[in-house]
């Protein structure tokens, strides 16, 4: 009686054995990495809004500085997204027929906010507070990207907590000169004072700025 | 009865998010609507606001204010003839007016507070001590477009030691 596998099954059985191990390996790998990916945190995603509203056209076009609309982000833990009654403020006079804007005024006649999408979002957990990243020198754009080219506004940043931890580590570099927080095309250049002078200008602890309490409750 | 507890803690586990979601009240949550007026509401107690003392300080947060929520209109030189109204806004009147030359401070304060013809109240976004402020700061840019040489003799003779 013959033998019922030809030697070359043993090879085939150690090919299988060895794909099927790298199958595991490969699935878990991505598994791993795959919520890391900028695809998984949405980097460039431009979510449809109730209305195409550009800040390339309102901040770069009309000079509109952040604060017009945004006004508590100096004081507040949260920016501030502008009531429709600041959007009326000039849309009261200007475009008043545009269709476009035909959500804006129902807002304002029924009463109702317009919804938007949030675009940069922090899981809940994370208490994230912008009154303090101002006031200590840390721009717009370090975590929202070039918002004023922006012609709907996308995701620019991971926002995982590796990017939040790669500025709580070594803040230096990231902080700016008062007058360029709200420019958002700002990059450091040879003008910009040395990161140690702005730490120390800014007074910002390095001590514990990784703490867990610092950004989790 | 353990392999049963087993794929009851293993469906259990998988129930569990990361706890990036978490029903709670949150600012700018779709939950959150205009809010009613409760019953009982007494009339606001009103006080006739004191302007705060004028200060260098005060007159450079006001020139930061006014940039940020009046020269879309207004524009840098306080003539009215911002890049809003460039796009089709009614112009403002120039604070080099007559009308408003003569006018007290305090006008300017409450334009902010309340709007003036087509403009907005501004009460939401500029809080009453930067109301003040940029008060002031208008009066600078005022002095500032009918000033003569002999004013700007008597500024340095008063800063000199």
């Amino acid at each position: 009686m013959g033998s019922v596998f030809r030697p070359a099954a043993n090879f085939w059985a150690s090919l299988t054995l060895l794909m099927m191990a790298l199958a595991v390996a490969a699935f878990s790998l991505s598994v791993w990495l795959w919520p890391h990916s900028d695809d998984a945190r949405r980097v460039n995603w431009a979510p449809a809004q109730p209305v195409p509203f550009s800040h390339q056209h309102h901040v770069s076009g009309l000079g509109i500085d952040c604060r017009y609309c945004h006004a508590s982000v100096e004081v507040s833990s949260n920016a501030g997204m502008p009531p429709t009654y600041a959007c009326m403020s000039c849309h009261s006079q200007i475009w008043t027929n545009a269709a476009l804007l035909e959500p804006v005024r129902n807002s304002l006649k029924d009463d109702r906010p317009l919804v938007w999408r949030r675009v940069t979002d922090v899981p809940d957990y994370v208490y994230f507070d912008h009154s303090i990243h101002i006031a200590k020198g840390v721009g717009c754009s370090s975590c929202h990207g070039d918002v004023a080219s922006m012609a709907l506004t996308y995701k620019a940043k991971s926002l995982t907590m590796q990017f939040c931890l790669d500025c709580h580590r070594d803040p230096g570099p990231r902080l700016r000169p008062k007058d360029k927080i709200y420019d958002t095309s700002w990059t450091r250049d040879a003008t910009t004072p040395a990161p140690e002078l702005l730490l120390a200008a800014y007074g910002v602890p390095q001590r514990n700025l990784t703490d867990c309490s610092i950004c989790h409750r | 009865m353990i392999r049963a507890l087993a794929i009851l803690s293993l469906c259990a586990l998988s129930a569990c998010s990361d706890m990036s979601e978490q029903p709670k009240q949150r600012s700018y949550s779709p939950l959150v609507g205009p809010a009613p007026t409760p019953t009982g509401v007494v009339t606001f107690l009103y006080r006739e606001p004191t302007p705060p003392p004028l200060t260098l300080a005060l007159v450079e947060r006001g020139q930061q204010r006014f940039r940020i929520f009046c020269t879309p209109c207004h524009s840098e030189l306080g003539n009215g003839q911002g890049m809003i109204v460039q796009r089709g806004f009614p112009e403002p009147p120039s604070y080099m007016s007559a009308r408003l030359l003569k006018a007290p401070t305090r006008h300017f304060v409450d334009v902010i507070a309340q709007g003036h013809g087509a403009m907005y109240s501004y009460a939401a976004r500029v809080p009453p001590a930067d109301r003040w402020a940029i008060a002031a700061y208008i009066r600078a840019l005022q002095k500032s477009q009918n000033a003569s040489a002999e004013d700007l003799a008597a500024a340095r003779a008063e800063a000199a030691p």
